[in-house]
């Protein structure tokens, strides 16, 4: 029997017996952070093809949720700083080799840009406002402008919502330390997973039958690719030194096995994947339970990875 | 009070709002918060330091402490000049910095009263009240019984200021647990052998040693300072070590030889050693003609001794056993068989002493490098003061039936306040200083007894520890870093003395023990003895005397002296003189055959555990003395409970797993109070289990410590009393385990 | 210069005072720590092997807790020692994550520490309080970049290790075996 134990010091806080530092608000970031990507990205994607009219779901409908979202992410990423006096430090300087840093200023980019899209549609959301006489007429002329440049803000979403969504996974992926997360995949992985959750909300404010139908496609061919990078992502765990084979171990068979397989890869994937199929078929199901399990399995797909990825290190 | 029984009280029973109201005029609360505040400049420059030798243990390495612009103190760091540290304390050493500030410490004196419910309890007293009614009590008692049932049971540096006091009182009635429950045997083995005893620090010349044999001495988990920095320079220099333990302890996963032995079993090794050694002439004929008597019995009575006669006792190959052997004559006269500290084991200590003795003086490491060095201190000269009176009785009375007994021995004392046995001495009150004799004599019953008898009973500590529950008066004393206390002079290879100076006033309302017992004195008309304002003026008279002065030591802090007596390695052409009464290395000891014991050690085959139960084994944590620290909060930080080490094998048979907690119980049905969690390791063998000293504290009061891990103590209530000297062997205590909370009453 | 620590298992006997002295000296709260003890053994009673080390912040060549800072406040100071300046410490926890050996803290006011050689002890020409404390003088500290300092010696005369040395952040913490 062999025995690696602490005879002092250690059992720190947060720390042993494992890591338990970010919790559920870094969790609910990543997943609104990957989901705002995806919703934006399909805004930004199908303005530049010039299909504003055939997909307003996507463009006019669901962008509104990201400010939200990103707003509510931001809150609950601060409300995890234990120094947050000091916050502003964040941009005072640009560091590239830590995804955190440039995390933050895509974020810094994207969340304005979230806002002024959505303030661009303001004349079509509320109609009825007296746009040209009344108070909110300096308003109008900000929303004129923001039209005026609306495709070149999607020009620029295109890329940095998708750093955005690779961003949210790869501040995952680039820490060595924690064997689960230390997987190349990981990035491209919650980008698949980001864009399929934003598919689902659009599936589901979707007033369009055409736009319904394509992106009922492009989501089961996202739950598609992403099933098959969470396979890949098992399997490179087990093709990897004995840390990550150990690690792996935390969802194949440890105590994280029901929520990753139950949760996310069957209620979160394979059954709104099934559910879509049989939709695209013809038979008729609440739009709204594809999409919930989805974005359900979505959200705890982050839950899963930020908790259990705690649970595995190189030491003791 | 009286003779009615004594309830053990919570320290704050009585006055929680007043104590509550007494802590915050004291400043509690300032303690530890002070301590971490960021204001401090601790890293700084700008700290104070003020010289002190460590109490933490009884190693007594001299230190400073260091101290901040607020007066706080933050740290404590070696005396580079000190011989018994290096300029490096051990754990407890630095972490001694939490005795001082740790929040539970004794505030106020307390006087036992009776509640309104008429339950005893404890009443905050002024010093003037709590004093005025000890010198009351003992001069009752004196004139009643005399002095000398008045017992003193101390331990540590306060003891020899209350020893000064019941000595001029006429109380020679004074015992410690050290003795007895601790070296005692060793040192009257090499008294009988060497002609002197061993002392503190050992005089063993680790550092150029050769070859260092250890029977069941767990150097680097007993943290004796100077000599585990010894040990780790003679690692550097690759020495042979050779551990005798059932255990894997630290140092034998540093052995060249770990000597896996069958416990109770160690006299059959040093036999067959010596058997080996004689027979394939391994010692040098020169030296043990020249200096030794009694060879040709020993060489005669060894014979039967093989290692193959081992082999069968104490499990080790025979081969083992010849190679150890052949190991240790290859080094000599450099080489140490550690004649141990901590040796109450079985009852036959003394012999055993005996044969680490005589193994020694056949390899003729006694004065020889490598081997013992002689040692020398320096004469404090005594501050003058009136002959002390000549008792009637003490402890050498109490201790008649053990010939070979050079102290008191606490376990005489208490049977001896024990009223229904016939005693020809009756001891009526105890003083107790410095020692938490609930946690550190075995058979608790019996102590529980003594105390219920008492007349009076007075203790004095720093912190609210089990015995303190019993106080008629209880004194609280402030720590070592706020006191001065008597010069300290120990053996070693140069004569130095050091200096324990105040960082910082006593907290609290806490007094040193030198003004207590001067307090006490002079309300008993002993004022001739006690004539000083400050026990500053005391040690300056010393140190002027001895060629230095308080002010000088202040600065330096450790001073040494050159050698008066000799070489430190005795040259080989030399005799060695001994003071024994052939002059010689005793092998064969006339004074043992005189009084009908065996001159030289014989084996014999003790108690082993029955069935489901196992021996239990206990020992130190580097980080930890005694059970004075297990509330300290830095060193509590560091290990905050004890664990009870279990074989695999024997886990596995009983279901028990790592880290899951269980309650251990006694052949003599006496279960822990407390719970103890399970280290299930290959570190022990199967027929015992292992656990740290200390832990396990009854008192809520000790609120860091209080039911952390389990008290071997307390499942000590079986002793084998060593006839020569009257040591306590403690090792022959069985437990088994228990799996679910027993139903027991609250100790 | 490059500073770096040989830590010989063979001396050390796992006493802790590394740990204490380290609290005591660089005020860290109770509860917390910035080294700790490990012990490992191996084999079955009684062939056995025990060995103790003294851990703490690799001070890492290749930091990940440098790198994935996202404020700078992880930086490397002289020496190649890693610290965090507290000030420009946001507190969100990369570094702790990013950390193989899990040597850094959240401290009670927020920011995270870590062990930091004892800068302000080194840059007087002291040892780290660990080093200097050790009872068993098993700790040496010294410039790796100095072919005569006795830590270079003893690297390159003694058998040693690195831990996690897989996770490739070139630690500096060497253990001699």
């Amino acid at each position: 029997m062999n025995e690696e134990i602490i005879i002092s010091g250690r059992m720190i806080p947060h720390v042993d017996p494992h890591l338990e530092l970010w919790h559920w608000p870094i969790s609910l970031y990543l997943f609104l952070g990957g989901l705002s990507a995806g919703i934006l990205f399909f805004a930004a994607l199908f303005t530049i093809l010039g299909k504003e009219k055939e997909f307003a779901g996507a463009i006019k409908r669901a962008t509104i949720v990201v400010p939200f979202a990103l707003g509510i992410g931001l809150i609950a990423l601060m409300y995890d700083l234990t120094h947050i006096m000091y916050v502003w430090q964040l941009y005072a300087t640009i560091r590239l080799e830590s995804p955190m840093s440039w995390g933050a200023w895509v974020l810094m980019l994207v969340t304005p840009l979230s806002a002024l899209w959505v303030l661009g549609y303001f004349k079509e959301y509320f109609p009825y406002w007296s746009w040209k006489t009344g108070f909110v007429k300096p308003l109008g002329i900000v929303i004129d402008w923001i039209n005026e440049y609306r495709m070149t803000i999607a020009w620029i979403l295109i890329p940095s919502t998708l750093l955005l969504g690779m961003y949210t996974g790869i501040l995952l992926s680039a820490f060595n330390a924690r064997p689960l997360w230390n997987t190349s995949v990981l990035g491209i992985l919650f980008l698949t997973s980001g864009l399929s959750s934003g598919a689902a909300v659009i599936i589901w404010v979707s007033q369009n039958h055409v736009e319904r139908k394509l992106f009922s496609q492009i989501d089961l061919s996202l739950i598609i690719i992403e099933l098959f990078l969470i396979a890949h992502m098992i399997i490179s765990l087990y093709a990897g030194p004995e840390v990550q084979n150990q690690a792996a171990q935390v969802i194949m068979g440890g105590q994280f096995t029901f929520q990753f397989f139950g949760v996310v890869v069957i209620l979160g994937l394979i059954v709104p994947g099934i559910l879509e199929v049989l939709e695209l078929k013809g038979f008729h199901f609440p739009v709204a339970i594809p999409v919930l399990l989805v974005l359900i399995g979505g959200l705890v797909f982050r839950f899963v990875m930020i908790d259990a990825g705690q649970l595995t290190r190189y030491l003791y | 009070m009286g003779t009615s029984r004594r309830q053990f009280i919570k320290v704050s029973a009585l006055s929680t709002g007043g104590l509550a109201l007494a802590a915050s005029s004291y400043g509690l609360g300032s303690s530890l918060s002070d301590l971490f505040d960021p204001e401090n400049d601790y890293t700084g420059l700008n700290l104070k330091r003020v010289p002190t030798y460590c109490e933490v243990c009884f190693w007594k390495c001299a230190a400073w402490t260091h101290v901040d612009k607020k007066g706080d103190i933050v740290k404590i760091i070696g005396n580079d000049e000190d011989p018994h540290c290096n300029g490096r304390l051990c754990p407890r050493g630095t972490g001694g910095v939490g005795m001082y500030s740790d929040p539970d410490r004794l505030k106020t004196p307390m006087i036992r009263v009776k509640g309104k419910d008429g339950n005893d309890t404890f009443k905050e007293a002024s010093w003037e009240e709590a004093l005025d009614l000890i010198a009351l009590k003992m001069s009752t008692i004196a004139k009643e019984h005399g002095p000398e049932s008045i017992a003193l049971l101390k331990h540590g540096s306060s003891g020899s200021h209350f020893e000064h006091l019941f000595k001029a009182f006429g109380s020679d009635t004074i015992g410690e647990p050290a003795y007895a429950q601790c070296r005692g045997p060793r040192e009257t083995a090499f008294a009988l052998t060497f002609g002197s005893w061993i002392g503190s620090p050992e005089p063993t010349d680790i550092r150029d040693t050769k070859c260092l044999v250890l029977i069941g001495s767990h150097i680097g988990e007993n943290m004796h300072n100077s000599q585990v920095q010894e040990v780790a320079e003679a690692i550097d220099k690759d020495v042979t070590i050779i551990t005798v333990d059932p255990r894997a302890s630290t140092i034998a996963g540093k052995s060249k030889y770990w000597l896996p032995i069958k416990p109770a079993t160690d006299i059959a090794l040093l036999l067959a050693w010596l058997n080996v050694i004689i027979n394939e002439e391994l010692y040098n004929k020169e030296h043990v003609e020249a200096n030794t008597v009694g060879f040709e019995e020993l060489k005669a009575h060894v014979q039967q001794y093989t290692p193959e006669w081992a082999y069968t006792i104490t499990t080790l190959e025979p081969a083992l056993i010849r190679t150890t052997a052949r190991e240790m004559a290859d080094a000599a006269p450099a080489v140490i068989v550690h004649p141990g500290r901590h040796v109450t084991w079985y009852g036959d200590d003394t012999q055993r002493g005996r044969a680490v003795a005589i193994l020694n003086g056949l390899l003729g490491s006694w004065g020889k490098r490598g081997g013992f060095y002689n040692k020398e201190k320096i004469k404090v000269p005594k501050f003058p003061h009136p002959k002390y009176p000549h008792p009637k009785w003490g402890w050498h009375s109490l201790a008649e039936d053990y010939p070979f007994a050079q102290m008191g021995l606490t376990q005489e004392i208490i049977r001896a306040s024990i009223p229904e046995e016939d005693t020809k001495h009756k001891v009526k009150a105890w003083f107790v200083s410095g020692t938490n004799l609930p946690n550190t004599i075995p058979n608790r019953p019996l102590l529980t007894k003594a105390i219920d008898s008492l007349d009076f009973m007075v203790v004095v500590d720093t912190m609210p520890m089990e015995i303190t529950g019993y106080a008629d008066v209880l004194l609280p004393e402030c720590t070592y870093l706020e006191r001065y206390d008597t010069i300290r002079s120990a053996t070693n290879r140069q004569p130095s003395i050091a200096l324990r100076a105040p960082a910082a006033a006593p907290k609290y309302n806490s007094k040193p023990s030198w003004w207590m017992a001067k307090e006490i004195g002079m309300r008993l008309g002993l004022g001739d003895y006690f004539k000083y304002d400050d026990f500053s003026d005391v040690l300056d008279w010393q140190l002027k005397k001895m060629g230095t002065s308080l002010a000088e030591m202040k600065k330096i802090g450790v001073k040494k002296f050159p050698r008066k007596s000799g070489p430190l390695y005795t040259p080989d052409n030399q005799p060695i003189n001994l003071p024994t009464n052939s002059g010689k290395i005793q092998l064969y000891s006339a004074e043992l055959e005189e009084l009908g014991f065996d001159p030289i050690p014989t084996y014999t085959a003790h108690d082993e555990p029955t069935e489901g139960f196992y021996r239990l084994i206990y020992g130190r944590a580097p980080m930890h003395t005694f059970s004075r620290t297990s509330n300290n909060p830095m060193l509590a930080d560091l290990m905050p409970e004890n664990n009870v080490w279990i074989n695999p094998k024997v886990a596995k048979i009983w279901g028990l797993k790592n880290g899951q907690y269980i309650w251990l119980k006694n052949q003599d049905d006496v279960i822990t109070d407390f719970p103890i969690q399970v280290r299930v390791t290959e570190r022990i063998r199967w027929d015992s289990v292992y656990m740290v000293h200390g832990f396990g504290h009854h008192e809520k009061e000790l609120t860091v410590a209080y039911g952390k891990g389990a008290s071997d103590t307390q499942m000590i209530t079986q002793t084998k009393v060593d006839p020569l000297m009257g040591g306590t062997g403690m090792r022959g205590n069985f437990v088994t385990f228990l799996t679910e909370q027993p139903n027991t009453v609250e100790s | 210069m490059r500073y770096a620590m040989a830590i010989d298992t063979k001396k050390c006997v796992g006493c802790s005072d590394c740990v204490v002295a380290c609290q005591t000296e660089n005020n860290v709260p109770t509860g917390y720590c910035r080294d700790w003890v490990i012990e490992t053994v191996t084999g079955t009673y009684p062939d056995l092997a025990i060995e103790l080390r003294s851990e703490r912040c690799n001070h890492c060549a290749e930091a990940p807790c440098v790198s994935s800072c996202p404020t700078g406040a992880s930086q490397y100071g002289p020496g190649g020692i890693v610290f965090v300046e507290h000030d420009e410490c946001i507190g969100c926890g990369a570094c702790i994550e990013s950390c193989p050996y899990d040597a850094r803290y959240i401290h009670p006011d927020g920011y995270i520490d870590k062990c930091t050689f004892c800068m302000h002890r080194v840059e007087k020409g002291q040892d780290p309080a660990c080093v200097a404390v050790c009872p068993t003088n098993c700790m040496y500290f010294g410039d790796m970049d100095d072919p005569n300092s006795e830590i270079s010696k003893l690297v390159s005369t003694r058998k040693y290790k690195t831990l996690a040395p897989e996770a490739g952040t070139d630690p500096k913490i060497f253990y001699l075996i």
